[in-house]
Parts: structure tokens; sequence; C-alpha cells
């Protein structure tokens, strides 16, 4: 009866082992494709940026100390200077005592929404910037550099690419670019601000370059250049590559403009409403009076968004229309806003691994692996005989059950964590080891087999579980720590020591439990 | 019976390494922990000298480059090719010699960031192929800004802090409070020696170097947690023994997995060490000390610090006591004392 039990339990405990071992080596099932390499391996370019988020606070201040002076002297009023003092603030020296009250009121009305007064003595004000404001205009310049710096990266044409927030200041980005060598290429790209350009269309959309300058006999007039992009369909990026002769000369850039944001037209189509700074919005109008009818091409980056017809003078404020979804509505308001408000890029880290390098860690850290394996194996197997098959089979199982963790995580397998693969070989057999010792004792003390195996798993596994819960804790801290690689290693830690426990207990006591219940006098080899 | 029987007969006999043993390990603490001091302490005089540990550049930011030379180049080629271009940097062959790969390190740039990273790597670019050194390629680099460095180094000793914290916190609950003090103050002892170490050496502390002290403090409290345990089970079992005496017995009984342990994981970083390639060298040397000095302090110094602790509890209870009744408290002192050097 008991007989009959233990083995119908033994049978769930080797169809759950059996269906563990198959989910994992499907998982894992073609390495190839499975296991993600990281960049020291596969070869490639990890970079962080910085977002300079203070270029955006100045260009922010500035415009604002713009508009002040602007509104002030239009109130009538003559002071000795308003200006950006620094990125967040805003000084005015030499107010009239007699104009006092007159400018706190137009100034209160333009920058109380997102500044703090101070007054100071002898007619000065600083402006200063609160804290939220701050903040926000942060985080939006980084994320303008995320959404600016991620399609320049698509377009390099890079399998896998990562363009992430990177850090704790919350102004870096990582960039990782798998399988580029040419770093300073890509390096190039990432970092050059967008440049926004309206030039006046002279010819075009042409769909070839031959078609395009056919009239011109095949050669471009001096002043004069060929851009490509986006098809006569205003924004449309669907459709083949259009070309554009335009002027050279662009009479507006992006450093004229101030702002672009998405909207909605008269006809309650989306639509791109963008405006000036002073200087730009003159500049604009005097274009625009003189040129309507004509096609204006924007111009992000080299490369045409699309060429609206001028309707009409359009002086400090402007409006792109035409058939656009709302989302191509926002993303050519990014574009244009990406062109205006660089807010510039510095590199703080580059590493870059050759294919050769890679290739070269691959191959050691599999020999290493192999060694060790071979190593420990043989010494198990010569030290504890039978049972060394056993502590074999769970380590060799264990590694399998890692990798398919890993391949179902997606987490990435990196150098260090190769070197994770071989420790926990190392130490995965430690709770073989502690348990097969403790049957050892537990036979000295003439108990029979059978009692013996089962104290010893039982005695063991709350010593084996306070081992691996302390690793746990510093795998995690040490997952905290890293960057890319040493993530990698504290990833294969966490899912070693897990499955070891699955392992090294359940497993290896199935097996014993298995050749013990087929016979009844049972003795060990360990 | 049938054939698997008569293999599991056959191969009964075991060949243990320590049969029973029973060696008195807490009458060599004194001596081991002159010993640790010993090494700790002229690590520290021997860093100092050099003037502090010598950071990787992941912590004090700077450039490596790793340049793959056409024909067969000496370090001393390569040194006085680039000897213009800072007065500390580094050269040192990469890899086997017939690889013809060279590291060259050179030490953080000025003082502004980001438009100087590349500065370094650029002017060695430019210098070797003005020299004679032949043809190369920059087969790696890693440009590390000071930024950064400050970043890691700032989360690497956080991880540290607050994996101690994590490991006495849960030492102190699922044990004694001395056992989780003993467990700190061998992994603690661990990373100095390690340290110690890897200066002795000439290794610098890389970030991955810093990751296999991590993986140690793990591996330390792994070890110190067997032994532990053995004397919480003893303590059941063997009331009237005094409480060294246990203890001395817990680490004999768990002696031979200690050895084995250590031993297969030795086995398995030793061939990290061997063939792990350049990468991963500083690694596997780190990992490598910090397990035989993980063994040492398991045997040698955990137990002794936690029998120290449990003492100087034991001894504030008896001073309680002695205020109470004068006359037996030099006596009982005295009597400490005495087991404490035995």
């Amino acid at each position: 009866m008991g007989r009959l039990v233990m083995a119908k339990n033994l049978r769930w405990k080797v169809i759950t082992i059996i269906a563990v071992t198959v989910l994992t080596g499907l998982a894992v099932y073609p390495p190839e494709d499975q296991v993600r390499l990281g960049l020291d391996l596969r070869g490639g370019v990890h970079l962080v940026l910085r977002v300079q988020t203070d270029d955006a606070l100045r260009v922010e201040t500035e415009t604002s100390a713009g508009q002040l002076s602007e509104q002030v002297s239009l109130g009538g009023i003559s002071v000795a200077s308003a200006a950006a003092a620094s990125p967040t603030e805003i000084r005015i020296e030499g107010v009239p005592p007699e104009r006092d009250q007159e400018f706190r009121r137009i100034a209160d009305e333009l920058l109380q929404v997102s500044y703090d007064r101070e007054s100071e003595a002898g007619g000065s004000y600083t402006y200063r910037m609160q804290p939220g404001v701050e903040r926000a205009l942060r985080e939006e310049s980084v994320l303008q550099a995320l959404q600016t710096i991620e399609p320049r990266v698509n377009e390099l044409g890079v399998a896998e690419p990562i363009v992430a927030p990177h850090g704790v200041s919350g102004d870096q980005i990582l960039v990782q670019l798998p399988g580029v060598e040419d770093v300073a290429g890509a390096k190039e790209i990432i970092r050059s601000t967008g440049l926004l350009e309206l030039k006046v269309v002279e010819e075009g959309p042409a769909p070839s370059r031959e078609v395009l300058l056919q009239t011109r006999n095949g050669v471009v007039p001096p002043e004069l250049e060929v851009v490509s992009g986006a098809d006569n369909s205003l924004g449309g990026s669907i459709g083949q590559t259009a070309y554009y002769l335009v002027r050279q000369v662009a009479p507006v850039t992006g450093r004229d403009l101030r702002n672009a944001r998405p909207t909605i037209d008269e006809y309650n189509q989306p639509a791109i409403s963008f405006s000036f700074n002073r200087e730009g919005a003159r500049k604009f109008g005097n274009f625009t009076g003189s040129n309507v009818g004509r096609n204006l091409a924007i111009i992000l980056d080299n490369r045409v968004y699309s060429a609206p017809t001028i309707q009409e003078r359009i002086s400090d404020e402007g409006r792109i229309t035409g058939s656009f979804s709302q989302e191509e509505a926002s993303d050519l308001a990014l574009l244009l806003r990406s062109g205006a408000l660089p807010a510039s890029l510095t590199y703080l880290e580059e590493r870059t691994v050759g294919p050769t390098l890679g290739a070269d860690s691959i191959r050691a850290g599999v020999t290493a692996s192999v060694a060790g394996l071979i190593a420990v194996a043989l010494f198990m197997l010569t030290y504890y005989r039978l049972s060394g098959i056993n502590a074999v089979v769970a380590v060799a199982l264990n590694l399998l059950i890692m990798l398919g963790c890993m391949a179902y995580v997606e987490a990435v397998l990196t150098l260090p964590g190769i070197a994770g693969f071989i420790l926990i070989i190392g130490m995965g057999v430690d709770s073989n080891v502690l348990i097969f010792e403790r049957i050892k004792e537990e036979l000295d003390s003439a108990r029979g087999v059978r009692a013996a195996v089962s104290a010893g798993f039982d005695r063991v596994f709350l010593t084996i579980l306070d081992t691996h819960i302390a690793s746990l804790i510093a795998a995690a801290f040490l997952f905290q720590f890293g960057s890319g690689p040493i993530k990698g290693f504290a990833m294969t830690l966490f899912f070693g020591l897990i499955s070891n426990i699955f392992t090294a207990v359940f497993v290896s006591r199935t097996i014993f439990e298995a050749v013990l219940t087929r016979r009844r006098e049972a003795t060990l080899s360990i | 019976m049938s054939g698997p029987e008569n293999d599991f007969t056959d191969g009964f006999t075991h060949m243990p390494i320590f049969k029973k043993p029973n060696f008195d390990f807490l009458k060599w603490r004194w001596p081991a922990v002159g010993l640790s001091l010993l090494i700790i302490i002229s690590g520290a005089v021997v860093s100092v000298l050099q003037g502090g540990v010598t950071l990787g550049i992941d912590f004090s930011g700077g450039t490596i480059m790793i340049v793959e030379f056409s024909d067969p180049v000496t370090e001393d080629n390569v040194r006085s090719a680039i000897s213009g271009i800072a007065t500390e940097s580094v050269v040192q062959q990469y890899g086997p010699a017939e690889a013809n790969e060279v590291l060259i390190r050179l030490p953080q740039g000025g003082p502004e960031e980001g438009a100087s990273l590349e500065e370094g790597a650029n002017a060695v670019v430019a210098a070797l192929e003005q020299s004679s050194v032949g043809g190369f390629t920059v087969i790696g680099q890693e440009l590390v800004g000071p930024v950064i460095g400050e970043e890691l180094q700032r989360r690497g000793v956080n991880a540290f802090v607050f994996a101690m914290v994590g490991i006495l916190v849960y030492i102190g609950l699922r044990f004694r409070f001395s056992f989780a003090v003993g467990a700190v103050i061998a992994v603690v002892h661990d990373i100095l020696v390690t340290l110690s170490m890897l200066t002795f050496f000439g290794y610098e502390l890389s970030l991955n170097v810093v990751a296999a002290m991590l993986t140690i403090t793990g591996y330390s409290v792994n070890d110190s947690i067997v032994v532990f345990d053995r004397v919480r089970e003893n303590l059941r079992k063997m009331r009237r023994d005094a409480f060294d005496t246990l203890v001395n017995t817990s680490i004999n009984q768990t002696l031979s997995r200690t050895i084995i342990t250590s031993g297969t994981t030795a086995f398995a970083v030793l061939a990290l060490f061997l063939f792990g390639g350049e990468v991963l060298r500083g690694f596997a040397f780190t990992m490598l000390v910090g397990v035989v000095s993980g063994t040492y302090s398991t045997i040698f110094i955990a137990a002794a610090a936690a029998i120290v602790i449990s003492e100087r509890r034991a001894l504030r209870r008896v001073k309680a006591v002695a205020e109470r009744v004068p006359a037996t408290s030099k006596t009982k002192r005295r009597g400490k004392k005495a087991r404490a050097r035995a």
C-alpha cells in the first residue's frame, strides 16, 4: 500500500521534471535565435548621451525675457535692462519708481504662469522659473530628444537598436547599436541637431531626379539644389520618394521658430500651427508676402516632409494644413520643435566592441564553461561515485532551466553572464554536496538507506533555502548597481539560484527515490 | 538481484577527505586573525604608497583602446609612438603575444565633459598613423566621462552597503544577531583581503571586478550560513557543551562540505581564469581569491566573531550580576578570559 502511494507520487514528480525540461528546452531551441547576446558578445556600440536640458530652459527664459521687454516698451516703460540672467532667471533692472505698479501688472500678466517674482531694492526684479515648470521642461526636452534620436537610429538600419532613458539623473539617454562598426558616423547622425529649413520650391515634385531636371538638361542651376522626401500629398510618408528643386538659401530656419504644435484647421482637419520669434516673424512675413501661390518645402535634416502652397502672407503664426492624420500632425509638430528647440546632446560614455573581439569573448566563455563543467563533473563522479551522476544531471538541468528562463524573459546573455553560468556550475554543486554529506552522516548513524536519504534532504532543505536567499539578496543589489553586462550577470545568477533550488532538491531527490523504490534491500553509492 | 544493485554495493565505500574530522579551529582563531590583518594592512600600505586603489576607467573615467596591429609590435614601440599624448598613459599587450593586440589606456582628459570624450582616442589614432608601427585597427574602445564614473562609484558603494544591510537583517531574523554580525564581519574580511590581493597583483577596480566582489559577498555568506545552521541544530542537541566547543564541533561536522564546495567552485572559476579570456581575467581573479578567502573566513573568522560577540554579551550579563554580587565578579571574569584565550 505504502509502496503504491510512493510510486504514484514518484510518477507525478517524474512527469513534472520532464515537463519542465521539455518546456525550457523548447524555450531555448534553436539557441541562435532564442538566446539574445549582449553587445559585448555580438559586437556593437553602447553610447550614453546627456541631454543638456539647461539649453531648453535657456531658450524658454530668453524667449520670455524678449517678450517681456517687448511688452514693457509697448507699454511705454523704459527699463535699464531685461534679460535672462541664467537658464531659469529673468532679471529686470532700472524700473522707474513712478511706473513700478504698471510694470508689475504687465510683467506678472506675462510671466506669472511659469515664474515667481522677487522684488529687490532700486527697481530691480528677478523672475525665477517655478520648480514644477522647470522639471516639466527638462522632462519634455529629454522626451523630445528621445523622440528625435529614435527615428535617426532606426534609419541606420541596425537590427534591434535600443534607445531608452538611462540612469537616475533623468537627463541621460542610452543608445545601443548592435553590429555597428562605423561608430563615428553613427554618433554624428545621432547627435546632429534637427535642422529645420523652409525653402521655396522652384520645380517639382517629380518622381525622379532625371525627370525633375529634364527641362534644365540635367544640370542643377546655381543657387538651387535638389532635395528628396515625401510625395506631394502633404505630410504623407506613403507613396514613393519625390524630388524637389529648391532655392539653396533658406529664408527662415528652425532657429527662428518659437514653437509648433498639432492643431485643427477650419475644416476640422488635423494641422500644425507654428509661431516665430520676432526676427523670424519679420523675415517670414516678408518672404511669404512676396511668394504667395508658390510652394514652400518644409525640410528637416535635408529631407522634405511636406511642400504646402503659400496661401497668403504669414507673419508670426503659421499653419501647415493638408491631409494628414492626428498622429502625423503631432509627429510633424515634434519634428518642427526638435529643429527649433535643440537641447544639445553630449556623449558621456562610449563603448565599442568590434566583432572579432566579441567572437573571441564567446569562444573564451564557451571554452571556460565546458572546462569548468568537465572539471566539476569529473570530481563529483570520482568522489561520490554513482550519486555523482545525480549531481551532474542536476547541474546540467540547472543550466538548461537557466538558459530557458533567460530566453523566456528575453534577458540578454553577456560575457559576465557566461561567467555567471560557470559560477552557478560551482555553486549549484554546493547544494548537492551539502545533501550528500548529510546523507553520509545519516548513514553513519545506521538508519537504513531510505531513511538516511529522506532525513538528509529534509535537514538540509532549510539551509539551502537560507543560503540561496542570502545570495539572491546580493544578486538583487547587483542588478540595481550594474550597467548592461553586469545586469546580464545578475540575471543569470538570479535564475541560476532559483532553478538550483528546484534541481538540487526536487530533481535530485526524485532520482534517489526512483532508484531506491526499485529494490528492497537498498544500499547507496555515495 | 539485478546488476544495478551490485553496482551500488560495490560503490558503497566512499573516499572521505576527512573521516570524522576533529580539529581545534578555535585555537587557531587569533593567529588566523593575525594573518588576515597582516594581509589587509600590507594591502592597505601598498595601495596608499601607490596613491590609492587603482580604479578602472569605469569609475575614474578615461579611455581604453584595444588596437590590433598587422605586424608584430612591442609595447615600447607603441608607447613611444603615443608618448606625446598623456603622461600617465598605459600600454600593455592584450591577450596572447601572437595576436598582436595592445591595450592603450589614457587617463581622464580635460575638465569639460562630452566634447573631450573622443579627444584622447582620436589623438592616439593620429599618433599611430604618423608613427612607423605599421597598419592597425582599433577593434574595441571604451570612453567613459567623469559623470558616468562618479555615478557608478556612488552606485557601487550603495549596492555594497544595501546588500550588507539586507544580508545582516535576513540572518538576524533567521538566526541570532551575533551570527549576523559574524557573517558580515566575515564578508568584510573577504572584501578587504580580495582588495589587498588585487593591489598586490596589480589588478584595477573595474566594473567586472566590483561585480565579482558583490558575488563574493553572497558566496561568503552562503558558507557562513551552512556553519551557523549546524550550530543552530547542535544548540538543541548539545545543550550541556560550552558555546565555543559547540561551534568548533559544527565547523568540523561541515568541514568536508566546506572544502568540497569551495573546491568545485574554485575549479569552475579557475577554468574561467585560464580560458575566459582577457575581459574576464580580473573578474575570475577576484572570484578565485574571494572563494579561497570565503572558505578561510568561514572556518576561522565568522564563527570566531560570533563567539566573541556572544561572549561580550554574556560578559555584560555577568557584569550586571557582578554589580549586585561584587565578591564573585573577579573570578567569573577571569574565567571568561581564560576560556577566550584557550
